[in-house]
């Protein structure tokens, strides 16, 4: 089997058996990064150089055995809003064109301990605001299953090089979807877990209370192998949550006899592509014949996950973002007259339309006179989303449904109607206001060979609930891969 | 002037606190670093570095709130304020709005006029902002962010206050009740306490509140007191000449004795407060209270009035003992070691003051130990030294903490008792003044005066000033 073939545990396996060195997969990957990238563009920032030394270091260790993790001397590629120390880290922002970081974040560090080799940093929409990577500073990314496609956002470029074989697995973050949506739309696997699983440490925050790092893979046991090894209780994040079932990987058990499974009916209805529904009912048909229980039920509240996720996250992001400004680091305007003229003339250079969309839409509802009617109305109503899934949760072990409405839609046709968009995040953004753990892996393409992607929901701390009804899905439905 | 005012004020005042440690890092919080050198990702606002809350700052501001008999709100949060300037690494300063730690308390102040209590509206927590240097010469500003993320509780009374004695008395209050919590050294001139001053005036009689300013940049009681003055003046100028006053914020000027607009409410700024979503609700458990105020120390009243009752001190005196915790920790720790209250508090009220003054320092810039004065008290006692000697021998105690025992030894101070070796000497000096033998045995007391002089001086003034008058009058007398 060609190396790039092989799944990151595979090729793990291959690594500390010896049949592979860690500088021939680097290598062989970074020969694959150079053919694909004019075609796809998932990257920003390639490092050739510190991924070779980085390999022969990790090599060395892996043969004295101080390095013996089912992941060590894998190469993995970084959504470009993890901070990584001395690598340039641009969230996909002109503001951020030039910034290296002082220090590496804590889920970046966590696979640095467990051996990875880092290959760069992946594209992706400007500061997680979009759904297509096509607000990305730095040029579009392409869907490598089809280049005249979005590969969907915002880590749409850790989900294109997971699927164009540009990297074995990678790190993305979701804070609206922006693991599971991409990763459906690529046809690859991705887990958002429940906040404050993996530490935020080193995440360039977008909408705090709802951003969450998590995997990228090409199937259910790389994704599960990957969150154990990012998943830790960090003492510098105050979200994070100290926890004891962090073995995802003991999940990867092929049977759902007895589990209960249910199917928001709000998910099926209008505005939901037809070739995308019988998926994702062939799929629940799948877990049925399984020995799954499967049952439609109402979810409610869905229709307000979208308004009172967008007033939360952009809220939070006017915030988040006002720290870049030109003075300690990043863009700053060449000629201006004063502080306020430098501040407003870098902050416009260094800004896209989207990213001042939301920083506009959330300084609005976070004003005095509009707090209460928006940004508390908006708490109220993600309290509520809460309770709703707390319900579904007494009854359901798992709650499955479509990752997006749709298959990745054409580049250039999102942008033109943002409202559109925004529409497209229905069925992710209720996970993350809820802190619960979603994943999504594919099933099955539509009739123009576009990947289809099935999510599923799980209580809080319920990962392997949810990777365990995946994995079986994946062992049973070969062909979804 | 027609008509009578009466003046309005309540206070903001910001005060350091003393943890080793910043708010929301574990940078130091230590004064006077080069810049920029106690700094982390957390306090230069580095994208993706996130804060955890120092739980010693929670400790002091419930310290300082108990003191102050405040309600204390026991699930209590963290808000953002959001406003751009340099010295705010992040744009937006972590403080406290909707849920502030500690509201509704009291403090009572003793003035001229009697005793008061002043209202607390609340007490929060929040982080200090870095410092800009304007280099005149390059033409630019710098940041130094050493004092970024420095703990800060805000105390702000109600306006309860009416003149600049009730406003000093208030922050006299504060600072002891703080310096004796341990919470804060609150210092004006450092800045370690900072004072900003609401005021409005109305005509007697009437209860709705003028409009008010705010005033800025008070680094001394002295200028508080003068800013006071000047802003009541400059507002009833202005209702008199039928003008309004505009509710601003004022920089007070305290060379030029003036103050100008900063900024008006107009351009006031919409902080767009908010939850700090990275920074979980601080939830205060009753069994948390119940360990702080078991911790609470003695405070100066109940401290002034055992020094009155155990150690028989007058009041005025054990108000100055106790008007830094320095002193009297200073005053308790010498009595202990040498059990004579009275002769502590003499050298402290007297000589010590005294060099104070001289050396123009405060009682925090006292840098001798308990033992050393002790010591000193001791050798006095056991007449070793005359108060002379003991004099000269404090002030090297007061500037090197010289041991005295050591001090007195190697530069041969110590009393010289040896009654034969001064019956010599005596002899000899009247022997060499027959003059003023002569001027005695005519009735000329002060001549005795002139030979216990002389032979004090022979002795280099180590003698013992009572032995020497006996020993004279028994030779002038034979």
């Amino acid at each position: 089997m060609s190396i790039l073939k092989m799944t990151a545990l595979e090729l793990g396996r291959k690594i500390r058996s010896g049949d592979i060195t860690v500088p021939e997969a680097t290598q062989a990957v970074l020969e694959r990064i150079r053919t694909q990238e004019p075609a796809i563009h998932a990257y920003v920032t390639v490092d050739e150089e510190g991924a070779l030394k980085r390999a022969a270091q990790v090599q060395a260790r892996i043969q004295d055995r101080t390095l013996v993790s089912p992941l060590a001397g894998v190469p993995v590629a970084v959504k470009d809003n993890l901070c990584t120390k001395g690598l340039r880290t641009t969230c996909g922002s002109n503001i951020l064109y030039n910034f290296a970081p002082t220090y590496t974040a804590e889920a970046v560090l966590n696979l640095e301990k467990a051996g990875a080799v880092v290959l760069g940093k992946t594209n992706m929409d400007e500061f997680a605001m979009g759904s297509t990577t096509e607000t990305s500073a730095f040029g579009v990314t392409r869907n490598p299953r089809n280049t005249d496609h979005v590969p969907g956002g915002s880590s749409g470029g850790s989900c294109a090089a997971v699927a164009a074989g540009e990297c074995f697995y990678a790190l993305g973050s979701d804070t609206g979807g922006s693991i599971r949506q991409p990763s459906a739309f690529c046809g690859v696997t991705g887990i958002k877990p429940t906040y404050g699983t993996v530490s935020r440490y080193g995440l360039i925050a977008y909408g705090s209370s709802l951003d969450q790092v998590g995997p990228v893979a090409k199937n259910v046991s790389d994704c599960a192998a990957v969150l154990e090894a990012i998943a830790s209780y960090d003492k510098k994040d105050s979200t994070s949550i100290p926890r004891k079932d962090l073995d995802f990987t003991s999940a990867l058990v092929d049977d759902v006899k007895g589990m209960k499974i249910g199917i928001p009916r709000d998910y099926l209805g209008e505005g939901l592509d037809h070739e995308v529904r019988e998926g994702v009912m062939r799929a629940a048909g799948v877990l049925k014949d399984r020995g799954a229980v499967v049952e439609e039920f109402d979810l409610s509240l869905v229709e307000y996950a979208i308004p009172a996720y967008y007033v939360i996250a952009s809220a939070e992001a006017s915030s988040n973002l006002s720290r870049f400004d030109g003075v300690k680091y990043g863009l700053r305007a060449k000629e201006y007259e004063g502080l306020h003229q430098m501040y407003k003339k870098s902050r416009s250079e260094g800004f896209g339309p989207e990213v001042k969309r939301r920083i506009m839409l959330g300084s609005f509802v976070l004003s005095s006179g509009y707090y209460d009617a928006y940004y508390l109305k908006a708490l109220r109503t993600k309290a509520l989303i809460k309770q709703a899934f707390d319900k579904a949760f007494r009854d359901y072990d798992v709650i499955l449904g479509p990752a997006a409405p749709t298959t990745a839609p054409k580049l250039g046709e999102s942008l033109k109607d943002p409202l559109k968009m925004y529409l497209g995040d229905i069925y992710t953004v209720s996970v993350n206001l809820a802190g619960i753990p979603a994943m999504t892996v594919p099933c099955g393409t539509d009739s123009g060979g576009l990947p289809i992607g099935l999510q599923l929901m799980g209580d809080c701390f319920q990962e392997k609930k949810i990777i365990r009804a995946a994995y079986t899905f994946e062992q049973t439905d070969r062909e979804g891969i | 002037m027609s008509r009578q005012y009466e003046t309005v004020i309540g206070l903001e005042v910001h005060v350091e606190l003393a943890t080793k440690t910043k708010i929301f890092c574990g940078c130091s919080t230590e004064f006077g670093g080069a810049p920029n050198t106690h700094t982390c990702p957390v306090c230069t606002g580095m994208p993706g570095s996130l804060p955890v809350l120092n739980r010693q700052v929670v400790e002091y501001a419930l310290a300082v709130g108990l003191a102050a008999n405040c309600q204390i709100n026991q699930y209590c949060k963290f808000d953002r304020k959001n406003y751009f300037y340099p010295d705010n690494p992040q744009n937006y300063q972590i403080s406290q709005l909707y849920l502030p730690i500690c509201h509704d308390g009291w403090v009572e102040i003793d003035t001229a006029a009697g005793k008061k209590k002043i209202g607390i509206h609340e007490i929060h927590m929040e982080e200090d902002a870095g410092k800009l240097v304007h280099d005149e010469w390059e033409d630019c500003s710098l940041v130094d962010y050493n004092r970024s993320g420095v703990p800060l509780i805000e105390i702000v009374s109600e306006p309860d206050m009416r003149n600049a004695d009730e406003v000093i008395a208030y922050l006299e209050k504060l600072r002891l009740m703080i310096q004796y919590l341990g919470a804060s050294d609150c210092k004006l001139q450092e800045g370690s306490m900072r004072a900003d001053v609401n005021l409005s005036v109305r005509e007697a009689g009437t209860s709705q509140l003028g409009t008010r300013t705010e005033m800025k940049n008070l680094n001394s009681f002295k200028a508080i007191a003068r800013a006071i003055e000047g802003e009541r003046k400059r507002q009833i100028e202005l209702l008199e000449e039928g003008k309004k006053v505009i509710q601003e914020t004022r920089r007070w000027d305290d060379n030029k004795e003036s103050s100008y607009a900063m900024r008006s409410k107009e351009d006031a700024r919409d902080y767009r407060y908010f939850p700090d979503p990275d920074l979980v609700p601080v939830v205060i458990s009753d069994q948390w209270i119940q360990e702080i105020r078991s911790r609470q120390p003695e405070m100066q009243p109940e401290k002034m009035a055992r020094y009155q009752e155990e150690f028989q001190i007058p009041e005025y005196d054990a108000r100055i003992l106790t008007s830094t915790v320095h002193m009297a920790e200073l005053f308790e720790k010498t009595t202990g070691l040498c059990g004579k209250p009275k002769e502590v508090s003499n050298w402290l009220m007297v000589e010590t003051m005294r060099l104070l003054k001289e050396h123009e320092q405060t009682p925090e810039d006292l840098c001798f130990s308990p033992e050393n004065l002790a010591k000193l008290i001791d050798l006095v006692a056991g007449g070793a030294i005359n108060r002379t000697v003991a004099k000269t021998v404090f002030e090297r105690i007061f500037k090197e903490d010289v041991d005295p025992e050591k001090y007195v030894e190697e530069n041969g101070l110590k009393m010289v008792n040896d009654q034969e070796a001064l019956q010599k000497t005596i002899e000899e000096i009247i022997a060499a003044n027959p003059q003023s033998v002569e001027d005695y045995k005519n009735g000329k007391e002060k001549a005795m005066g002139y030979l216990v002089g002389q032979t004090m001086r022979a002795m280099k003034g180590k003698a013992d000033p009572g032995l020497v008058n006996r020993i004279v009058k028994e030779c002038l007398t034979k």
